[in-house]
């Protein structure tokens, strides 16, 4: 099977679990005897899964890391407070007192800061990217899912296109477009890479809520067709897709990540970004192996935490497994 | 196959060989309601009866336009207040449902958004129909639940479909179907997802609303004890055709279609004898034949003949009946005796 046919395999099979909550007629139905909503069981579970809780944990520290980032940070990123030490024989400064990191390159920056302010910038790439994505995603699916028809059909194709679309190659593509690689462009790039998930998870959950019984019942009271998709079947299929957004997040961040490493960032250094460090570690990667491994490190945690966090809350939410 | 039809005036609803087909895409083409006719005059309440799966809901939907458009085909006519709503187009039918025409359904959670409070849903209805403001609208509906009987509306207005109970939530709906005052109700097997010590207050509750306000009602059921309480005339129906059509006190009294009876005994009688056996239908709907090669009902039947199999028998006047009694059946239960044969 090729990648493409996968993502979309994988995408509707999400989208098919977030509509079984509107098919089993049991899923509301434990209210009546244990007054518990689906969203009330779901956080009696996640309250004690072990998975879920070190996951939030890890994103809830990344997230107060990333905004605090210039508090907790002891030196700025942009001074080179090592560069007296920098020499032929030792072109990276190692850790000494004040900076336990030592410096970040023959730039005689301090590396421990500018991982911590790395943070805030790594977290405003994905969070961009992926609001973007999702305000795209929800357009394309909501016309889809509340049309139908030929609109269903056209949506999807233009969204099947941009699911073949790589990553790497739109993110040159836009960078072209714009003049220069940018922040902004990385994250147009990588929007558009995700609302092809978004859009087509959307879709799928809005075609359940179509065919279900509230919808017909406010159909029966003839509700309009706008009060139908944005009250009726909109908010009722949001769930699968805010929680796909956690998952989604920790790809954003992995891919912009290598979209700067690649040199498809930021190409100013004075704001650092952990992708754009690790691409700059490169250079020194034989003498001193920490510049790479302390940016690659921190951007595999944070990654995992918000994948993590994701798929529990996706299994928690899932009706089919509610006990 | 139409009966001499009534004075307009007097007909709310005329529904005239309706036909209704599924398929496209390749599956084969199968007819859900095959000629289906019925009236039903302001104020009445028509029970539409069968087992599940005989038509009853395609029916419905079909008269309120609700049927999924792709592949499906739906002819004859379903004429209301002069205007055959068959022929409307989405728009104009939008503006009838809920106006002029409501429905309620089977499963009372399941039929609210459960995103969405009480108050709002209520509200919405008559914001759309009776062009209120929000505010008055949810005023209003605080009356709409006082009167479907749920106690402290005020504060069940703010909460959530999963915070009332099942009786409550059907309740809630009836207020919502009732809150513009339609001349016609629908009701499909409103009571089956219900306990049943439940089913008898919402039963009682339909029947007062209706009768005090005039609206006339469709009840759909595939229980003969909910017609005996509530409707006027009784139509059953049979893999979607109907099979008899007469008065409830003629149905209960001299029912001749053998599908009828049957019906009639599985009804659990409090008086009945411990050994007396749920006299039950052999087979279920599934095991029907079309009409086109006989009866439908024929291989179930215990009164089936050799004609049953070759012929489909036609609608017709019993003509040992002193009222409107039709009847679809080559062999029908004696006429003399009320007792299922
Ligand atoms: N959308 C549909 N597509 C195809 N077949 C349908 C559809 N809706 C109902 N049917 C079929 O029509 C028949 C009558 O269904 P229905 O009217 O729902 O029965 P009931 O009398 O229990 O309400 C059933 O055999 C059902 O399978
Ligand atoms: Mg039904």
């Amino acid at each position: 099977m090729n990648p493409m046919q996968r993502k979309k395999d994988r995408i509707d099979a999400l989208a098919a679990t977030a509509g079984a909550a509107a098919d089993i007629p049991d899923a509301g139905r434990v209210s009546d005897s244990g007054g518990l909503s689906l969203i009330g069981s779901a956080w009696l579970r996640l309250r004690r899964d072990p998975v879920f809780l070190i996951g939030a944990t890890v994103t809830l520290l990344f997230i107060l890391l990333a905004i605090f980032a210039p508090l907790l940070a002891p030196h700025n990123g942009h001074t080179a407070y090592l560069i007296k030490e920098v020499s032929a024989d030792n072109p990276v400064p190692g850790g000494e007192k004040g900076f336990p990191l030592g410096a970040d390159g023959q730039t005689g920056r301090d590396l421990l800061s500018r991982l911590i302010l790395g943070s805030r910038q790594t977290l405003i790439v994905g969070v961009l990217a992926t609001l973007a994505g999702l305000c795209g995603g929800l357009v394309l699916g909501t016309v889809a899912g509340s049309l139908g028809g030929w609109a269903d059909t056209v949506v999807m194709r233009v969204v099947d296109v941009m699911l073949s679309l790589p990553s790497l190659v739109l993110a040159l593509a836009v960078a072209t477009l714009f003049g220069k690689p940018s922040q902004w462009t990385l994250i147009i790039a990588i929007a558009i890479v995700q609302v092809p998930i978004f859009a087509r998870l959307l879709r799928g959950s809005m075609l359940t809520q179509r065919s279900s019984d509230h919808v017909l019942a406010a159909r029966a009271l003839g509700v309009k067709r706008s009060a139908i998709t944005f009250r009726h079947m909109l908010p009722n299929s949001l769930g699968p897709v805010l929680v796909q957004a956690t998952l989604v997040l920790a790809t954003a961040i992995i891919e912009a990540a290598a979209l700067s490493f690649l040199g498809l960032g930021n190409p100013d250094d004075s704001s650092p970004e952990w992708g754009q460090m690790l691409g700059q570690a490169q250079q020194y990667f034989d003498i001193a192996p920490r510049l790479a491994f302390w940016p690659a490190g921190c951007i595999v945690v944070v990654a995992f935490g918000f994948t993590l966090m994701g798929e529990s809350l996706r299994e928690a939410l899932d009706p089919r497994n509610r006990r | 196959m139409t009966t001499a039809a009534p004075a307009k005036t007097e007909t709310l609803l005329a529904v005239r060989d309706l036909v209704v087909e599924f398929g496209g895409r390749g599956r084969p083409t199968f007819r859900a309601v095959d000629g289906v006719s019925f009236d039903v005059r302001p104020g009445q309440t028509v029970g539409l009866v069968g087992e599940s799966g005989c038509g009853k809901s395609v029916t419905s939907l079909a008269i309120m336009g609700l049927l999924p458009k792709r592949g499906n085909k739906v002819a004859g006519s379903a004429t209301y207040d002069g205007t055959d709503l068959l022929t409307l187009d989405d728009r104009e039918m939008r503006d009838h449902r809920g106006r002029d025409i409501a429905m309620i359904f089977q499963d009372p959670l399941s039929s609210l958004n459960p995103v969405v409070s009480i108050g709002v849903q209520v509200a919405e209805v008559l914001q759309r129909h009776r062009g209120m403001k929000k505010s008055t609208a949810i005023a209003e509906s605080r009356d709409l639940l006082d009167q479907v009987g749920i106690p402290d509306p005020a504060r069940r207005l703010k909460e959530y479909p999963h915070q009332l109970s099942g009786g409550m939530r059907q309740r809630a709906l009836i207020a919502m179907a009732l809150a513009c005052k339609p001349r016609l109700l629908i009701a499909d097997e409103p009571t089956t997802a219900l306990d049943v010590t439940i089913q008898a207050q919402i039963l009682n509750l339909l029947k007062e609303l209706v009768v005090d306000s005039g609206t006339a009602l469709i009840m759909i059921t595939h229980d003969l004890g909910v017609v005996a309480g509530l409707c006027d005339e009784v139509n059953v129906l049979y893999g979607g055709r109907i099979v008899e059509t007469a008065s409830r006190h003629e149905v209960f009294a001299r029912p001749r279609h053998p599908y009828t009876t049957g019906l009639l005994g599985s009804i659990p009688r409090l008086d009945g004898s411990r050994s007396e056996q749920l006299a039950a239908i052999p087979g279920s709907v599934a095991d029907n034949i079309p009409w086109t090669s006989g009866c439908a009902f024929a291989p179930r039947c215990s009164r089936a003949l050799e004609v049953c199999r070759s012929e489909a028998p036609p609608l017709e006047q019993d003509p040992t009946a002193m009222e409107e009694h039709t009847l679809r059946c080559h062999n029908p239960n004696p006429a003399e005796g009320g007792e299922p044969a």
